[in-house]
This record gives structure tokens, C-alpha cells and sequence, in this order.
């Protein structure tokens, strides 16, 4: 008989990417059903703005037009977009501006129409009177006394203000050797995914069902929010999320296209689509990040880092999405990094400006944690006169300590952060880099190497952490057919994750089958158990644990069947080799099939026990797990210009015990990617009166590839305790530590012409005049 | 996006593009590749009711050489341009521009005709057309004229191209033996046009003081422009590093810059004057070599 190969661990290709390069996948728009009308959005194109009135009725009776709403029709007809995060002030979040617009691109009317065409020839016949306001894009100037206020209910633009106090901070600023103060900004972003989001709804009149295909990371937790803004019963609402062309958290949410697509399919009793585009993608889709950081360190002369207090002023944007205000709270929690500092406190003052709101981006929280940590980390060297390296190893949580309680109440699962940290310095050869660094500057050459040691959080749990409609656990289904092939349904929703490659590569491994014998099916709310998604590097650590727990249960029942055809106790089976084999034995099997046939057959061997071969499962972490690692960049600017250019890009990552490697080493290089890409390029610019200045690709820098080096990937593997695969998680690593990596050796560059800091992102100008200015004094 | 309804013609010939540019006036526009006048036409910045695509006349594509003359059909393609072995032969500085156009995908549709005519204060060609002092023909109703380069750019996306004109083909002299050049452009970090761009053509003489220079800078002003304080400050001196950096100084003077959120009009400048030297001396390397 063949053997059938193991399969976890080894460098599998993803069995996604055949139908994901041939063009052959079926995204939402690929999803054509007959009689489909087309819906065109008309958005605000002021920032914040009354609106006198609305006049459709030219829209209304253009050629092909079967219905245009505004917000008036839906007033009182359909509810809003929730937030389920906790915040003093969350205002109404109608799905067409009532009354008023607060955003450039906030929707105003949407058009259906016979196609795109006509219904967007209509929408520029619409006819909005607008009372344009003052408004206001500064958080900081937000806060400020006659500020224009977006929700005039609330009195003032505060959405929350959260407070971590601890008086052992202030005491250790009071007795530190040196007390270290700067302000740092984690800039907006726009996550651009390569397919845009997109939604088409389809009303089954007769049966009273609603069917939604949509572009998400989350089908189920939508179908619930979906559900209860129409009113219509869960079990008549199926989401599906096909093919998922990028979310980066961006579509971790509940949007109001996706509602009005569903709401004008049932009031028509026909599909309707809509397709975002690029500019509304960059104007209506959530951004990241837009912190504003103040913070206080205090230090002893020898580099140990006593506390850090912080002050963070957070631009929520204009209305509060699925998680917008939850998203901070990581950035406080986490920014003691991979250090034992024995105090922290922070305050977090959340604000409503007129943009775009913010939440969830590849990191959600932690990238602007690991940059306040690793700035920190390299401020403090600076000001010493200590090496960077010296610094991390004085404050190093130490391998010993695990798990460790961190300051901020966080226990950290495992870590061994010395590890990474060594095994990148000896890649990058670190004294001889410093000596080259040495001597390149006596030939006028900035060259700098920079540092990052992250540790972050992913498979957030237990569910308690979570807002209550977002929990923490996972599930699973694992069916071993009648054929003894495996049909696996996750409750995560991959979208270019590659868990239809790492699933299988779990399951095949745990029934001694090959990898094709494997079917993963997800993102079907019809067809899958419910779920919670894919999002915080959770899918293989919670996901990927409820699949074993399943798997586990199918695998003890074909041993109980196959131990009466065996005359062996189960616990001295195991599978191989589509067989049930004596672990003590190998040659002494049954094949898998006789044992499945049995199971399904008409006579169960075991009295009373169930027939069929299926178990569902589902996961609650006990905790989160902690995923590490260092980076290291040499940089090199140009004096003459300011543009920095990579020498090299080493990334020592820690994500647990690896499954997939090359999944693994994807998942890091795309991370990378908008990591340095938030370091050198990237920022979402509204002008001071609000406008959206970065409105398409021609103004937003997104990466390509010739902006970025090639990466010198390594690896440790540090396992962690909380899931049977020792597993931690690898989807944000990458973006988490090569921000700050990039920042700090661009920073390390300019050292030598006395430069500080200089805020994200790092464009060629602001080097160049920083330069300038340094050479002047 | 979804552009306003436009009625699409395939001109077969130029006298049929320009029967169809009579017939529609106004309501025409010449498509020849699209990578600009499409987006605008999605955004419905424009909404022409005719688009005549002159990509398909034969002639239009052609690059050949006659009369002492390398001759670039209007509807010739970046990567033709970039890729044909007379141009990399004889024009390489074209070539060279031509190649540093957008990506893969852009370079295999835009023209260097629709790039000319659009007039793009941050195209690539322009700079590489004016350094090498093409000839534009503009072909209209009953006749032709041919234009200098240095006439042809008259402000931001205005050319000399007049209502019911076509550029057909741009001519150019072969680059002597001996001669060097260089194009080098700093790419927008997100559209990828040119920050800055500057092409120079350097000769030198049998001392190897510089002979003449031609320096074409795109992406700095409004229009393209030929940077004559720079090829003046350069006549006749040594080709030395002292005088390239003097002369490439003066790239951005009497020029209002423009400027953006990646680089303000202070810092184009800069960049203009940091690429005229780095161009110029690579330039001045090749005649050498």
C-alpha cells in the first residue's frame, strides 16, 4: 500500500492560489443572478454639511431607474449600524445621512437601476441643496473649546475617554535618574484591499428568506447584525462570503451598503449589487490607526525602564463602527512590549472628527503599541548613550517568567524573546554592521540599522475580553464522509489566510489520509455551524483548535468501532496510511474504510451508539496568545534627497509551533509590506477643512513591490500552552514589527546630525529638511 | 466607475480619424491608449460623446527610418518605443524613458502620442522629446505641419495641438556616436509619474570640455521645459563635477514648482536640481565611455 505522507509542517503550496492566479475564483461581483438591478451611492462631497434638501425627482424618472432612496425614506424604517464597543457617546449611524453629513463620502442617496451605467447617470442627476458647516479633521482641535461639534446631542466631539491610572507610575517619574518625554504619531491609514467591498442581496419573496453575498471577514456575526437592523428572524437571513479578495480588518465590520443592498432587495423583490469602487473604498471603508501619542518614561541610568504613562488622543472619524472605540484599548495594554516595566498607566481620549471612522487594521491596536514600545526602547538609548541592543536585554521579560503578568494585566502565554532577538543580531552580523555603519559615515554615508523586538496579542479569549456580539471562541465540524474523505465546516472565515491548505494539512495528518482526501468549507451561513471569523491572527490558534477538538471526537469514535473489529483497546490505536493501525504495530491494521463502512452501515458494532462519522466543536481560549519576534533593517538615506533605501530586512518571528511554512513566510512578507509601508509611504490626508486630500491611488502610496526590500526570514519556535498545536498566530507579526524596525534605523541614520524623531510617514522631504535643518545649526 | 455613455470609432486610416474628428467637433477625443483620458472619462471629469482610437492605424504604429530621420508612429506603444532595437540603437535616451513609464500594463497601452498630447506636467516622454529635439507632425484636414518640441508645451495639458489636428508622428535625429545621455526620474510614491524628471544629452569635445548639452525636465513646472540656464552654464566648460553641480543649480530657476502632500514645491526643486547632476554626470560618463 502507498504511504500517504505527512503533511503538517511541510512547505505545502495553497491548494486556494490554482483558481486565485487563473482569474477562475468567484468574488461577489463574479455572482451573477438573473434579473439583477445595479445600485450607485451618492456620497457627500463635503466634509460636514446640513442638508436643506434633496431633490430626486429628475433621478426617479431617468431612463432604467426602478428606485432612489435618500434618508428620509428610511427614517424610522430600518435601524442603524451598531457599534458594540463600549463609548460614553455613540450617536445614531443612520444608513443614509439624515439631515446631515458629517464625512467626505458619507452616503446621501443610493439609485437603483436596469445597470451601473444608468443608475449612476441618474445619481448625477440628483440635486442636493447643501448648508456647508465648519469642520474639523484635527483630534486634537476637536477637543478644543468652539469647535464645530459633528453630533450637536453629545455637546462636544468626546466619544470616550478611558483611564488606566496607577499611582506607581508617577512615583517612579518622581525618583527616575532621568524621566524621557516625547510625542509620537501612529498616522491614518487606508487598508486597500485588493478587491473592494461589494454586496449583492437577494429577497426570497415566497419564502420570506434573504440571501447576501458580501465581501467580509465575518458572515456570521453579520448575519446576526443583519438580522436585527432589518428585523427579519436569523434563521431567514444566509450570508455568504465567497471568494474574499484582502480585508486587513477592514472588513472585520458591518457597513451600511451592506444593510441598504439587503433592505432595497426585499422593498423590490429583486437581487440587487452594488461594487464599491476604488475612491469610495478609500473614502467610506474604515482606516486605521490615527493615534496620537504623548507619553512619559521613566528610566534609571543604566537603561532600566521604570513605567511609562501615556496620553493618547485617538480620531475616531465621524460615526463609530462595528469596533471602532475597542480598538485603542490594545495600543495602552500592550505598549509595555516585550518588557518587564513594573508600572504603566495611560489615558485615552477618543474623539469624532469629520472622516472616515476608524477600526480594526492589520494589527488593530498593537502596531501602534509596538511602535510607542521599540521608539521607546530606542529613545532611551539615545539619551543614555547605550546601545539599542543593551537596552532591550536590560528590560527583557526573561524566558523564565512565563507566563507572565504584565503591568497592564495581561498574562503573556510564553516567550523567549532573548532567542529572536540573538538569532537576528547573528544574521545581520551586528558588530560588523555597526562598523560599516561607523565607516560609511567618516564618507558621508547615513547608513542605520534598526531594531524592533514586538511581542503582540492574537486568538483573543477568553470571551469575556470581547464586546459581547464579538466573541472570542470558535468552531468547528469535521465529517468523515462515507467515502472515509473528510469535509471540514469552520466557523472562521478565511479571506487569502490559506486555512483550506492548513485545515487540511491538520485533518489529513490526524486520519492518516492524503491532503486532497480534505475539504474546507467556510464563509456559508447556511452551511456552516455559526461562527465568529477570521480576524486577530485568530483563525489557526482558535479556529484551528476547535478543528482538532472535532477532529479529536471523530478520531475516538472510529477507534471505539475499529477496537471491536480489532480486538484492541482504543487507546493502543492509531490512523495511518488510510488505515487504523496497532500503535505498538503498524502491519497489524484494518483499512480506515471498513472502519468508516461500519460506522455508516445499517447495523452500528457498537449497541447504541450513534450512526454516521461527524462532531462539532467549539473553542474558548482560556487566554491570548502572545506571538514575537525581532526585526532588523539597515537602511541607507541619500543626504541629498532624503529617500531611504534598504540594505537589508532580516525578520526573526516567533509565531509558536509552524504548520504551514510557507503560508507562514507569506503571511510575514505581506505583513512587512504594510508595515514599512506605514514607516516610509502611507497616510490617509484630509486637509484642515476636512476634505479627503488621498482620494485615490494616484495620491494614496500604497507599496508595490519595487518599494520594498528583499526579507531574510528566520524563525524560533516557542509554543505556546493554549491550544493542542502549540500555535500563536502570524497574520499581523510582520506589519507589528517593521514599523517601528524601519523607523528607528532611519532614525539610527540621522543620529549623527542629532535628529530625534520625525513622525510616520517617513517621506523623503521631511528627511531631506530635517537634514538640511541639522546641517544649518 | 462607470463612465457617461460615448459612442466608440475605429479609425482605419488618419484621413479616416480625421473626417471622424470633423464630423464630431467638439464631442470627439482621440483615443490613443486611454491611461488618462479613460480614468477622467470614469470619473466623468470627461464626458466626450465620440471616442475615435487611432491605435489601429498601421502607420500610426510604425517606428521606422527614413530620410536620416528615426521616425515613432503616434500610436506606438511605451514598450515599442522602450523595446525596438532602432530606437535602443539611435535614441536610446527615448528608449530609456519610454522604459521608466508606469508599469508592465501601462507601458504596453499608453502611446507616446496620447502622453504628448495630454501633456501631463509629470509625463516621462516629455522631458526625453525636448532633450532630443523631436519634430511633431500634426495632421489635419487637406494638410500637415510639423512643430519643435520646444513649441509644442504651452502650459499645464495645453499643447499646440489646435481643434481637428492629430499628432501623427514625432521625427528625431539620431544621437551621434559619442554623444551620451541619461534619463532618470524620482517616481511618485503613489501614481509612479515623475516627481522629477530629467533627461540630458551631453557631447564632448576632443579636449573633453563639454561641447553642447541638452537638458529636458519634466515634473517640476507646469509644462515641461528645456533647462537652457543649465545647458549654457555648461558650454564649453571642463566636465567636471564642480561645473555640473554649478550648472544644475540653476535647473529650477525662473520655474513656479509644484507641489503636493509627497513633495511640496520647495523640495521638487531640490529634487530637480539633485537629478539635472546625477543625469548630466551620467550622461557625461556614457561620452566618455
Amino acid at each position: 500500500m502507498a504511504v500517504v505522507p505527512k503533511f503538517v509542517g511541510e512547505r505545502i503550496k495553497r491548494r486556494e492560489d490554482p483558481r486565485l492566479i487563473s482569474g477562475t475564483a468567484t468574488y461577489v461581483d463574479d455572482v451573477r443572478l438573473p434579473d439583477t438591478l445595479a445600485a450607485v451611492v451618492l456620497r457627500s462631497p463635503y466634509p460636514h454639511a446640513r442638508i436643506n434638501s434633496i431633490d430626486v425627482a429628475a433621478a426617479r424618472s431617468a431612463p432604467g431607474v426602478v428606485a432612489v432612496l435618500t434618508g428620509g425614506d428610511l427614517k424610522d424604517k430600518v435601524g442603524g449600524i451598531p457599534c458594540v464597543a463600549p463609548a460614553e457617546h455613540i450617536p445614531f449611524h443612520p444608513l443614509l445621512a439624515q439631515g446631515k453629513v458629517r464625512f467626505v463620502g458619507e452616503s446621501v442617496a443610493i439609485v437603483v437601476a436596469s445597470d451601473a451605467y444608468k443608475a449612476q447617470d441618474a445619481a448625477d442627476l440628483i440635486d442636493v441643496d447643501y448648508n456647508p458647516l465648519d469642520a474639523v479633521s484635527d483630534p486634537e482641535k476637536a477637543l478644543e473649546d468652539g469647535a464645530p461639534v459633528l453630533h450637536e446631542e453629545f455637546g462636544n466631539n468626546l466619544v470616550t475617554r478611558a483611564l488606566v491610572p496607577n499611582p506607581a507610575v508617577d512615583e517612579a517619574i518622581a525618583k527616575a535618574d532621568k524621566v524621557i518625554k516625547f510625542r509620537i504619531v501612529n498616522q491614518r491609514l487606508a487598508p486597500v484591499p485588493m478587491e473592494p467591498r461589494g454586496v449583492l442581496a437577494n429577497w426570497h419573496q415566497a419564502s420570506g428568506h434573504l440571501t447576501i453575498w458580501t465581501s467580509t471577514q465575518i458572515p456570521h456575526l453579520l448575519r446576526s447584525g443583519l438580522a436585527a437592523v432589518l428585523g427579519l428572524p436569523e434563521n431567514r437571513v444566509r450570508v455568504i462570503a465567497p471568494e474574499v479578495g484582502g480585508g486587513f480588518g477592514a472588513k472585520l465590520n458591518f457597513y451600511r451598503e451592506e444593510a441598504l443592498v439587503a433592505y432595497l432587495s426585499r422593498m423590490l423583490g429583486r437581487p440587487v449589487k452594488w461594487i464599491e469602487r476604488r475612491r469610495e473604498n478609500l473614502a467610506a471603508t474604515t482606516h486605521g490607526r490615527d493615534q496620537i501619542t504623548y507619553l512619559e518614561v521613566p528610566v534609571k541610568k543604566d537603561g532600566t525602564v521604570l513605567g511609562i504613562k501615556a496620553k493618547f488622543i485617538c480620531d475616531m472619524g465621524a460615526y463609530l463602527q462595528l469596533l471602532t472605540p475597542a480598538i485603542p484599548g490594545f495600543s495602552g495594554l500592550m505598549m509595555t512590549g516585550c518588557y518587564k516595566i513594573p508600572a504603566m498607566s495611560f489615558e485615552q481620549v477618543m474623539v469624532f472628527t469629520n472622516k472616515m471612522a476608524t477600526d480594526a487594521y492589520r494589527g488593530a491596536g498593537r502596531p501602534e503599541a509596538a511602535y510607542i514600545a521599540e521608539r521607546t526602547m530606542d529613545m532611551v538609548a539615545g539619551e543614555l548613550g547605550l546601545d539599542p541592543v543593551e537596552v532591550r536585554r536590560r528590560n527583557f521579560i526573561p524566558k523564565e517568567a512565563f507566563p507572565y503578568a504584565t503591568c497592564a494585566g495581561l498574562v503573556y502565554d510564553s516567550g523567549d524573546y532573548n532567542a529572536a532577538l540573538n538569532k537576528a543580531l547573528e544574521i545581520v552580523d551586528y558588530p560588523k554592521m555597526r562598523a560599516e555603519q561607523a565607516d560609511a559615515l567618516k564618507h558621508g554615508r547615513y547608513v542605520g540599522i534598526g531594531i524592533a523586538s514586538y511581542v503582540e496579542i492574537c486568538g483573543l479569549g477568553p470571551s469575556v475580553m470581547l464586546p459581547p456580539k464579538v466573541p472570542g471562541w470558535e468552531s468547528a465540524t469535521v465529517r468523515m464522509e462515507p467515502d472515509s474523505r473528510v469535509t471540514v465546516l469552520t466557523g472562521i472565515s478565511p479571506h487569502g489566510q490559506g486555512q483550506e491548505t492548513t485545515f487540511a494539512q491538520m485533518a489529513a495528518d490526524a486520519f492518516g489520509i492524503d491532503i486532497d482526501d480534505v475539504a474546507v468549507v467556510h464563509g456559508d451561513t447556511a452551511i456552516v455551524q455559526y461562527g465568529v471569523g477570521t480576524f486577530g491572527s485568530r483563525g489557526l490558534s482558535v479556529g484551528g483548535a476547535a478543528l482538532m477538538m472535532s477532529v479529536g471526537k471523530v478520531q475516538d469514535k472510529l477507534k471505539k468501532i475499529a477496537s471491536t473489529m480489532m480486538e484492541a483497546p482504543p487507546d493502543q490505536l492509531t490512523f495511518a496510511n488510510r488505515t487504523v493501525a496497532l500503535k505498538s504495530d503498524a502491519a497489524k491494521s484494518i483499512p480506515l474504510q471498513a472502519v468508516v463502512d461500519a460506522a455508516y452501515g445499517w447495523k452500528m458494532p457498537i449497541p447504541g451508539m450513534e450512526p454516521g462519522l461527524d462532531a462539532t466543536s467549539v473553542f474558548e481560549p482560556a487566554g491570548c496568545t502572545f506571538p514575537f519576534g525581532t526585526h532588523i533593517s539597515v537602511v541607507e538615506i541619500d543626504p541629498d534627497t532624503g529617500v531611504v533605501k534598504f540594505l537589508r530586512y532580516i525578520a526573526v518571528d516567533d509565531c509558536g509551533n509552524i504548520i504551514s511554512p510557507l503560508l507562514v513566510a507569506g503571511q510575514v512578507h505581506g505583513g512587512i509590506a504594510q508595515g514599512i509601508a506605514q514607516a516610509l509611504y502611507e497616510e490617509v490626508v484630509y486637509d484642515e477643512n476636512g476634505q479627503l486630500v488621498t482620494a485615490t491611488l494616484m495620491d494614496y502610496a500604497a507599496p508595490r513591490a519595487q518599494m520594498l526590500p528583499r526579507y531574510e526570514l528566520a524563525h524560533t519556535v516557542t509554543p505556546s500552552p493554549l491550544n493542542p498545536m502549540g500555535v500563536k498566530g502570524v497574520g499581523e507579526a510582520g506589519t507589528i514589527g517593521s514599523t517601528p524596525c524601519v523607523v528607528n534605523a532611519v532614525m539610527d541614520a540621522l543620529k549623527p546630525l542629532g535628529i530625534r524623531h520625525i513622525d510616520m510617514p517617513l517621506r523623503p522631504e521631511k528627511l531631506w529638511r530635517a537634514i538640511k535643518d541639522a546641517k544649518k545649526a | 466607475m462607470f463612465p457617461g455613455q460615448f459612442e466608440y470609432h475605429r479609425a482605419a486610416s488618419i484621413k479616416d480619424a480625421l473626417d471622424l474628428l470633423k464630423r464630431y467637433g467638439d464631442d470627439a477625443k482621440l483615443l490613443s491608449g486611454g491611461h488618462s483620458l479613460i480614468p477622467m472619462m470614469k470619473l466623468r471629469l470627461a464626458q466626450p460623446a465620440h471616442l475615435i482610437d487611432v491605435t489601429k492605424i498601421a502607420e500610426m504604429r510604425a517606428i521606422s527610418e527614413s530620410g536620416g530621420k528615426i521616425v515613432i508612429g503616434a500610436a506606438a506603444s511605451h514598450d515599442a518605443v522602450a523595446n525596438s532595437s532602432l530606437v535602443r540603437d539611435k535614441l536610446g535616451l527615448l528608449a530609456e524613458a519610454a522604459a521608466a513609464i508606469g508599469d508592465v500594463q501601462v507601458r504596453n497601452r499608453g502611446t507616446i502620442g496620447g502622453s504628448l498630447t495630454h501633456a501631463d506636467p509629470a509625463a516621462d516622454y516629455p522631458a526625453a522629446v525636448l532633450a532630443l529635439e523631436g519634430e511633431i507632425k500634426l495632421e489635419r484636414d487637406g494638410g500637415a505641419r510639423t512643430i519643435k518640441a520646444a513649441d509644442f508645451f504651452l502650459d499645464l495639458m495645453t499643447t499646440a495641438v489646435q481643434p481637428g489636428e492629430l499628432l501623427s508622428q514625432i521625427a528625431f535625429a539620431p544621437i551621434p556616436t559619442g554623444t551620451g545621455y541619461s534619463y532618470q526620474k524620482y517616481p511618485h510614491p503613489a501614481s509612479g509619474f515623475a516627481m522629477v524628471g530629467v533627461a540630458a544629452l551631453v557631447s564632448l569635445d576632443r579636449s573633453g570640455k563639454i561641447a553642447s548639452s541638452r537638458v529636458g525636465v519634466t515634473g517640476l513646472g507646469a509644462k515641461a521645459f528645456r533647462a537652457s540656464a543649465v545647458e549654457a552654464a555648461l558650454a564649453g566648460k571642463a566636465a567636471d563635477a564642480a561645473t555640473i553641480a554649478a550648472a544644475a543649480a540653476r535647473t529650477a530657476d525662473g520655474i513656479d514648482a509644484l507641489g503636493d502632500i509627497h513633495a511640496s514645491s520647495e523640495y521638487r526643486a531640490e529634487l530637480a536640481r539633485v537629478y539635472a547632476r546625477r543625469t548630466i554626470q551620467a550622461a557625461v560618463a556614457r561620452a566618455k565611455a
